[in-house]
């Protein structure tokens, strides 16, 4: 049985501009961080009340795993304990760390936030798409310098190699101090139409795009 | 009292980040859980903080929440009368 893996299909979100599958699907160079992905959200009318409470990060990431499941439904292919969510940045959770920091640090105006609270791990955005998509495989998130695609792809394809899961949803995704980027992807054995072989190289050069 | 709904009203969508929700959009006599707003469990618990924050109020007992947190109109109420 061939053991190669591949990128069957993805979505990045950086600089004014949504790219899915090689193609800008959106682009709104005017607006800041926060506001470019609301203008996303509402631009491709997703339907989900829960996107405004969530913090920028898990904003980000939904956008943009919305998209990439739009272009390739994974969960229609595979069962929910098959699809595993790996997921890497390297500010974790600080933004909203720093603001939970805020509602505390002040003793005669101490009101600390259970909506802002919730959303002070980084992982937390992996459960915003397992939610959203009935997702329950493996999931884990890693905190790296810089996004590593010798690491993720190894680990990912380890990961397809054990059985535990048949299709990763991988990627990076930060935000922080109104920089942000996201690039998610899927993996599976299937070629997909991008028939992109899973390597660090092949990731490297969608990343870089 | 209607002063109050609407500040209170103000206050939520403020508080739990309802973006999409404008005053008017909100009936005070609506269930702010379930259906109605449709609020959560982590928002149960902003409206708890927004008594305290912004009205200077503590539930002193949790079992009182559920009635307290009926609607707009029931918050608006128990404002009112625990008001210092």
């Amino acid at each position: 049985m061939e053991n190669k893996n591949y990128i069957s299909s993805y979505c990045a979100a950086k600089n004014g501009e949504v790219i899915v599958d090689h193609t800008i699907s959106y682009s709104e160079k005017t607006l800041l961080s926060v506001d470019f992905i609301k203008s996303v959200y509402k631009h491709f009318q997703f339907n989900y009340p829960k996107f405004y409470k969530m913090d920028h990060l898990c904003k980000l990431a939904f956008v943009t795993s919305e998209l990439l499941l739009k272009s390739n439904p994974v969960t229609q292919k595979y069962s929910s304990e098959d699809i595993a969510i790996i997921i890497s940045n390297s500010t974790s959770s600080l933004e909203i760390d720093t603001e939970h920091q805020n509602t505390i640090s002040d003793k005669g105006n101490y009101f600390p936030s259970p909506a802002i609270f919730v959303y002070t791990l980084s992982n937390i955005l992996i459960g915003e798409i397992a939610i959203r998509n009935s997702i329950k495989g493996e999931n884990t998130f890693f905190i790296f310098d810089k996004f590593d695609p010798v690491f993720m792809s190894s680990y990912i394809n380890s990961l397809l190699k054990s059985g535990k899961a048949k299709c990763c949803i991988t990627g990076w995704v930060d935000f922080y101090e109104n920089k942000y980027e996201s690039f998610l992807y899927t993996v599976e054995k299937e070629q997909g139409t991008l028939k992109i072989e899973h390597t660090s190289e092949q990731i490297k050069k969608l990343y870089n795009n | 009292m209607d002063a109050l709904i609407d500040q209170l009203k103000g206050e939520i969508i403020e508080q739990l980040n309802l973006e999409d929700l404008k005053k008017e959009d909100i009936d005070a006599d609506a269930p702010l859980f379930g259906e109605g707003l449709g609020l959560d469990s982590i928002d149960a618990l902003e409206l708890i903080v927004l008594l305290e924050k912004n009205h200077g109020i503590k539930i002193a007992n949790p079992a009182d929440g559920k009635k307290i947190f009926q609607s707009i109109r029931s918050m608006a109420e128990f404002i009112k009368a625990n008001k210092k």
